[in-house]
Order: C-alpha cells, then structure tokens, then sequence
C-alpha cells in the first residue's frame, strides 16, 4: 500500500516536472523555427497523436541543396525546406531540436516513406501521379519552375528552352527536369551527373552551355557564385513542391494541409520565405492552393 | 518489375555504355600497367622510381578523385574530350596501378634462373622480358587479373556521376522516373553487373586450368 502510494507520489512529481521542462522548451524558441504549439491535441490512433506523445519526429530533408535544404557547418540542415517541417513539427507540439533530419536524396524517398524511416519528407518533392501511386503528397506548399543558368552575359543567347537545340545542357541524372529535357527538347545535348554542383563546375569550365533545373535550386547556385552565372529567368514548367508521407494515412496528410493553409493565412510561410530563399530571390511567390485529392 | 521490362531498351543502352567502358578501360589499363611492371623490374633506377611511384601515388588515390581529375582539372589545361573518353582515361589510370601489382608478382614468381639464362643466350632485358619471363608470368596471374577486371567492371559506376550514361547513370534515371518501382529496378541493374562479371570469372576458372604451368 505504502510503495504503491509513493510511486504515485513519483508519477505526478514526474508529470509536473516533465510539464515544466516541456514549457521551458517552448519559451526557449523564439526566433527561427516557428514555435511549439503546446495546446495541441489529436485523437487516438493517428500519427499525429503518436508523434505528440513520442515528442520527436523524423523528417527527411536534402542536404544538399542552397536554399531549400543544405546542411551547415554545424551539422544543422537550414533552408526552407526545413522551416515548414519545423512549422508543421511545431503544430504538433514537437520542438525544432526534437526533430530527427534523415538525408532524403531524390532516389531513397519513396523507399524511406515506404518503410517507415522517415515520419514525412520534405525535400524539393516535385508531386506527380507515378509517385502519389506508393506515396501520399500534402501540399503543394510551394510551385516552383523549370528555368535555365548560363554563364554571366549569356554568350550564347539562351533564353529559353528552344535555344538549347545542339547545346550542351546539363542536368542532374534521372530528376524530373532531365526527364522533361530527353522527352520535349531531344535535339538538346543532354549531360548528367550526381549532384548540381558539378553541372556548375562543368558550365565554368565551358564543358556545357547551360544547366537546367527548377528556377530554385539554380537561384542557389548562382548565389554562390554570382561572378560565373546567371539566370535565364523564363520558367516553363510548374512544378508543384509537396510534402510526402505514408501512402492512406489521410488524416496526418489532412493534418498537414490544414496546417499548410494556417501558416500561409498567420504569415508564418512568408516569414520562412524570407528567411530562407527570399534572400536571393527577385519576386516574392505567392503560396499555391493546396491540392486535397 | 514491369517497369524492368517496359524499359528494357534504356536498359540495353546503359549495359552497352558500361561494357564498352570496361572493354576499353581493362585492355589499355593491362597494357600500361605491363608496361609499369616491366619499368618496376628494370635495371634502370630512375624507370623502377617512376613506377613505383606512380603506383603508390595512383593506388592510394580514391577513384573519384582521379575521375574528378581527369573531368575537371584536364578541361583547364585546355584538353577538351568527351565525358566518355574522361572516363575512359579516369578509370584506366587507376585499374593500370593494380595490373602493374599483379603482373610484377607474376614475374617475381618466374625463377631467377629464367632470366638469367636468357640474359648469358646474348638477349637483351625487352627481349627476355618479352620473350621469357612475361609469358610464364601471365600464367601464374590469371586469377588477380580476372580479379581486378571484375572491380574494374563494377568501379566504371563512377563514371555515371560524371557525365557517362552507363548503366548506374540509367539505373538512377528509371528509379527516379519510376517511383514506385525503385526495388525492382535496382534488382534489374544489379543483374546487368552480374551478366558482366559472372561469365568473367568463369572464362578465369577455364583459363587457368589451360595455361598453369606445371611445377
């Protein structure tokens, strides 16, 4: 009687202390990663609730992309990207530090979804059919573009994608923009390599003619090197960015879209924007509607 | 697995581009890790230092580093090839480094007295090397050469962040395009390789049962 009293005792000493340490947690963030909401609550049995009580998530990330998700020097991957899953973190009460970031190149995201590695993805996820078939998209959050980097002045006059025509382009192995290229511009001479970091090596070394990609990604390289490149800056493709999670878990894709809509409305979106991509970014986008299929 | 059979041409594409790079790359890095051999058994100091450095300098390199090499550094010298021929020149410099180890165990195996008694019948080093030593040298090193072919096979993978469309390059391609079968596709390169290797190994296993020499 008297042990069992005394691990009472324990638990709500325990309870109380965990509920201040969790207040603590919240006042700590401030700035940066959008703050915790504390008061959230969800019903049993849906990923939210699980991820609430477990107090941590996975997401998985690039970390290697300027912008949208590369990791620092401290280890820390930064960029819009990883604002929104810290927004979306926080909307479920978990803290930016209690976040698990799993390095989700193109080729690996549908299996980590699949399997369950990763909680949900946000990682320059360009939503079409093949992949909405083992994989369910909230979003899009943001529409991005294909777009065209050349070499500073633009020696070759490229100015959109017809002018590749006999060019040397390059693009990275097997993304959706190289696909594009090999499928409606065939008299482009395409290049690919691993990473966009090369195709910019390749462009200042006058290897290729022009890189192409979403106007995003190329936005970063060029902030990198301002002296060698440029933008075309004539998107033509729409490529609508979403956040991946488990193929039928239709209330943490509800969830997420809800709170995609709620953070666009409060101006916290724009805020992560101009955090992140804003700084190098000429035209402020506009968020896209949100897609409940 | 569909998506392996709907694709099958690609597929054929990058096989093709991965055996002509590792055709190619294994005959010229056998010959000039030959050469690097009979330079590292010479009688001529500067020529052993050369080898010798080369393949100490080369081996421990990592092989993405030499590609990175051959595909960025040479296009500022103002040597401009296509990315295939880079990868051509990348993976032969390396695979040269591990041909010239083995064949120069392959000679240190042939008896002294070969050589010698080739030397006092008036032949000069080239000849006797040539003539005596490297032909029983080949014959005791089958199974190494076959050894460094079959990584030099699956190392040309390199060459599909570089540029190349090979079968890598193809196999990345088809995951991405084919998202819900990324497995599959993954098993269907993996087989390619193996279509690559395997017979390798075998034409080893027959080729060393006719050539070993007897002792």
């Amino acid at each position: 009687m008297r042990a069992r009293r005394t691990t009472g005792l324990l638990g709500v000493a325990l309870a109380l202390t965990l509920a201040l340490a969790a207040c603590g947690g919240g006042d700590d963030d401030g700035g940066g990663g959008g703050n915790v909401n504390q008061g959230a609550s969800f019903p049993e049995g849906t990923t939210m609730a699980r991820l609430k009580s477990a107090g941590k998530v996975t997401v998985g990330t690039k970390f290697d992309q300027p912008l949208f998700g590369l990791k620092n020097l401290q280890g820390k991957p930064e960029g819009f990207d990883v604002e929104i899953a810290k927004l979306i973190a926080g909307e479920m009460g978990i803290a930016a530090d209690n976040i698990t970031w799993v390095e989700s190149v193109s080729a690996n995201r549908e299996p980590f979804i699949q399997q369950g590695k990763v909680d949900f993805v946000v990682a320059t996820y360009t939503i079409n059919d093949k992949r909405k078939q083992v994989v369910d998209f909230a979003g899009p959050y943001y529409e991005a573009g294909q777009d065209i980097m050349v070499a500073k002045g633009n020696p070759e006059a490229i100015k959109g994608p017809e002018d590749l025509a006999g060019k040397k382009v390059c693009s990275v192995t097997g993304s959706t923009p190289a696909e594009n290229i090999r499928t409606n511009y065939p008299e482009a001479d395409l290049t690919e390599f691993d990473v966009y970091s090369k195709c910019a090596e390749a462009l200042k070394n006058g290897q290729v003619q022009a890189v192409t990609t979403d106007n995003v990604i190329l936005l970063g390289l060029v902030s990198q090197d301002q002296e060698s490149f440029e933008l075309v800056n004539n998107p033509f493709t729409k490529e609508p960015y979403g956040i991946g999670l488990k193929k039928g878990d239709t209330q943490f894709r509800n969830f997420i879209n809800d709170t995609l809509e709620k953070i666009e409305q409060d101006g916290r979106w724009q805020k992560a924007w101009d955090d992140t991509a804003g700084k190098v970014a000429t035209e402020k986008p506009t968020p896209p509607t949100i897609d409940r299929y | 697995m569909d998506a392996v059979l709907d694709n099958l041409a690609t597929f054929r594409q990058g096989f093709v581009t991965t055996l002509a790079l590792t055709v190619v790359s294994s005959v010229l890095a056998l010959a000039l890790g030959t050469l690097l051999a009979a330079m590292r058994v010479s009688p001529v100091p500067t020529l052993r230092a050369a080898g010798a450095t080369y393949v100490e300098v080369v081996r421990n390199t990592p092989l993405t580093v030499v590609f990175f090499f051959a595909v960025f550094v040479l296009p500022q010298l103002d040597i401009r090839l296509s990315f295939f021929v880079f990868a051509v020149i990348a993976v032969t410099v390396y695979h040269a480094a591990f041909f010239c180890e083995a064949v120069r165990s392959g000679i240190n195996a042939v008896g002294v007295g070969q050589a010698e008694a080739a030397r006092s019948i008036g032949l000069t080093f080239t000849q006797s090397l040539r003539l005596v030593v490297l032909p029983q040298a080949f014959r005791t090193v089958v199974p190494p050469l076959i050894n460094v072919v079959i990584a030099l096979t699956k190392n040309t993978s390199i060459a599909a962040a570089f540029g190349v469309v090979e079968l890598t390059a193809v196999t990345t391609r088809l995951a991405n395009a084919n998202g819900d079968a990324v497995l599959a596709i993954f098993c269907g390169s993996a087989l390619c390789y193996l279509v690559l290797t395997l017979p390798s190994g075998f034409l080893a296993g027959r080729l060393e049962r006719r050539v070993a020499v007897a002792r």
